[in-house]
């Protein structure tokens, strides 16, 4: 933890125990945490991503519970014992279900927030790298927990996805038997991704405890970029932060619930309400909407081997950020150029998940013909996904460039600047504007 | 905030974008149901009479393994009843379930038996494994009931569509092979069985069923007239049922759940507010 320790032992306990294990003066320091006072709405995903990881593994355990990890018993246990018989199984599977695409939506916004303010620089590489890594746990935790249902696209997702391990060379078809236990997916594959989605999730507890340790030794970035000055410029994380997470917490579950009571089905494919047939290949597989950009760039890259690199490529490069940006400028509110760029990043990734979800071959406008070029027809989602993969790529490209020819915005001499400039135009001890937050 | 929070929201909505498969087949007919919307709940006369037309047409060959008779009794089912909160005792569920005949073994004996339903019995399979259910079908088994309304795309509509899709009106020039039957709103490929212009080959695919239903094939026992599309919107609000039976239950909490945030969240604003008063930010 940053800064000297404010908390002094009151009784001879106290005074006996923090000698001993100093728990009460983490807690206090730990709530006392000094915060940026300017941290907007887009800082409170942190408390709303640790709400989320909770309520995935209170409703996971709980769900395990009643769960049978077999391939004649798997579907049944969910659609008819969870979600018929046990008492307020349809809620807890509700959030278990809906919780998942909440997590990823909480997620998705939290690091686009990092790469917007510039919160992955110096010195925060390791609280970035560490983020990636829940990232891609939380990946390989929602993909196995997807396949627990055993309904279609449960078995055909598995079965595509470790299908591309096989892509590997060399030991790829080695760790594809290993992870099915067998030479299929089966029952052997049920069970391994019964007890992995167990442990990940207590993994990612792990590396949750590491990212905020990290987070603790340089203190929160915040929307200037400027690095905190004096203990003017920050707050008492409790109550100031605890309060308005809470706040944010609590707008985020109306947001939740919604889902959980009246659109239970809004990501669910229909494919998965029918029990897994090894027999029967679904006409169309797609795998949830949070990961359907990087099903897009699978597709998109015509050779197995290469969808692979080109997939794993687009998350490598999200790692390695901290060392491809070294504009010296921290936040993008301060770099029109590099906002517009991210901007236009943020959509190539939104278009390559929505070519994740069509068809391959099926055309962007329906019966066009005037887009065949040489041999290919441009008019279709493949060739979308391509352009729109082209621009994901490039955006790194640009982003490693910039430096050299951006012109960037006056940044202020200290966070707290341009918020004493306008809050001086608020007379004293009013309430401040809310829209002017931030 | 009010713009950040519309920005967030319009992020989710763009990254919460739905798979959208490729139309093969005409769309599902606009149906009205009773538990359309936040509110909306299952109408119980409807839900009796679609009992009644499963029971009557669609049990011979289609089985409804994961639903209990007892489950007719439960809260927001087809024969609830607020005097009999456990369904087990309900007695029109008894009724229901002493009809099927159940297969058991003797306890003394051991030998395979039948005996009358109890309430706590499952609906029993129209047939004794799946392979004798495709054999008696012309190589399709007849999808499970359970989950039907959830597992097809347009749900109850489309089961709705499906049973009123018009096998007379064949498009000329399309020969369907015999046994099966055309029809508009399953998904396929008509191109093999179609003669005509084959940039115009008319969309929707082939099914084994025959058309289950038509005028008068159920009588309704409130007199509701029994036309084809009475029985089709009956039979298909009834699968939702069976497919979401705790559609009510869940709805119900839900707007508890709802008024309780929204409350919760104006009290945690306020204390945000009164935490910041005196605070630059």
């Amino acid at each position: 933890m940053s800064g000297p320790s404010i908390y002094e032992p009151k009784t001879a306990i106290e005074r006996w125990l923090d000698s001993r294990l100093p728990i009460i003066r983490f807690g206090v320091d730990f709530m006392a945490f000094p915060t940026p006072r300017n941290l907007n709405y887009w800082w409170t995903f942190g408390g709303i991503l640790s709400f989320c990881l909770v309520a995935q593994i209170v409703t996971g355990i709980v769900l395990a519970m009643h769960y049978d990890p077999s391939g004649a018993g798997a579907f049944v246990s969910v659609e008819q014992h969870i979600m018929r018989d046990v008492n307020y199984g349809w809620l807890i599977r509700g959030i278990h279900a809906n919780g998942a695409s909440m997590f990823f939506l909480a997620v998705y916004l939290h690091m686009l927030r990092g790469i917007y303010y510039g919160s992955y620089k110096a010195p925060r590489e390791v609280l970035w790298l560490l983020g990636c890594v829940i990232y891609v746990l939380m990946m390989a935790t929602a993909f196995m927990g997807y396949v627990l249902p055993w309904g279609q696209m449960s078995f055909w997702g598995a079965k595509v996805i470790t299908n591309l391990l096989g892509a590997i060379p060399v030991v790829g078809p080695t760790i594809t038997t290993l992870l099915w236990g067998g030479f299929a997916v089966d029952d052997p594959t049920l069970n391994r991704f019964f007890s992995l989605p167990y442990l990940l999730p207590f993994v990612i507890a792990a590396v949750v405890a590491l990212h905020v340790w990290a987070l603790h030794v340089p203190g929160n970035s915040n929307p200037t970029g400027v690095a905190v000055k004096s203990k003017a410029d920050t707050l008492p994380f409790h109550p100031y932060y605890t309060v308005k997470d809470g706040f944010a917490v609590s707008l985020f579950l109306i947001l939740f619930a919604m889902f959980v009571f009246f659109l239970p089905d809004a990501f669910a494919k229909v494919d998965n309400e029918v029990m897994a047939n090894p027999l029967v290949t679904p006409a169309h597989i797609v795998p949830e909407w949070y990961l359907l950009p990087f099903y897009a760039i699978l597709r998109a890259i015509p050779d197995k081997l290469g969808g692979v690199i080109g997939l794993g490529g687009a998350i490598a490069l999200v790692f390695a950020l901290p060392w491809i940006d070294r504009s010296k400028v921290r936040s993008m509110r301060y770099r029109p150029m590099a906002r517009t760029y991210f901007f236009f990043w943020i959509l190539s990734a939104v278009v390559l998940g929505w070519c994740g979800s069509q068809e391959p071959d099926a055309q962007l406008f329906p019966g066009v013909t005037f887009f065949n070029l040489i041999d290919y027809d441009i008019n279709s989602v493949t060739w979308v996904s391509r352009f729109a993969a082209i621009y994901y790529f490039a955006f790194f490209a640009i982003l490693g460039l910039l430096p050299m020819w951006e012109k960037t915005r006056p940044v202020p001499d200290s966070l707290f600047t341009p918020v004493l400039s306008h809050g001086a135009a608020v007379p004293a001890g009013a309430v401040a504007a809310p829209e002017k937050k931030g | 905030m009010a713009f950040r929070l519309t920005l967030a929201a319009a992020l989710a909505c763009g990254l919460a974008m739905p798979a959208l498969a490729a139309t093969t087949q005409v769309a599902p007919k606009d149906v009205h149901w009773s538990f359309e919307g936040p509110f909306g709940m299952y109408d119980q006369a409807q839900l009796q009479r679609g009992y009644k037309v499963y029971r009557e047409v669609c049990s011979s060959c289609h089985s409804m393994n994961m639903v209990a008779f007892r489950n007719l009794g439960d809260q927001g089912g087809p024969f609830w009843s607020p005097k009999y909160p456990n369904p087990n005792e309900n007695p029109v569920v008894k009724a229901i379930a002493a009809d099927y005949q159940i297969p058991d073994i003797d306890g003394d004996t051991g030998e395979a038996i039948k005996r009358p339903g109890t309430s706590a019995d499952y609906f029993p399979n129209p047939y004794p494994n799946p392979t004798a259910g495709k054999a008696a079908n012309g190589g399709a088994l007849p999808p499970d009931m359970s989950l039907l309304a959830k597992a097809r795309e347009g749900g109850p509509a489309y089961i709705y569509s499906i049973v009123t899709g018009d096998d007379a009106n064949i498009p000329a020039g399309l020969v369907v092979p015999p046994g099966k039957h055309y029809d508009p709103y399953i998904a396929g490929d008509m191109s093999p069985y179609w003669k005509g212009d084959p940039n115009h080959v008319p969309r929707g695919g082939v099914i084994a069923m025959p058309p289950p239903l038509g005028p008068g094939k159920v009588q309704f026992d409130d007199g509701t007239p029994s036309s084809l599309q009475q029985e089709a919107w009956d039979v298909s609000a009834f699968l939702e049922w069976a497919a979401d039976p705790k559609m009510e239950e869940r709805k119900q909490v839900g707007l508890a759940a709802m008024i309780f945030l929204v409350l919760f969240s104006g009290l945690l604003w306020v204390t945000y507010r009164g935490v910041w008063r005196d605070v630059e930010h």
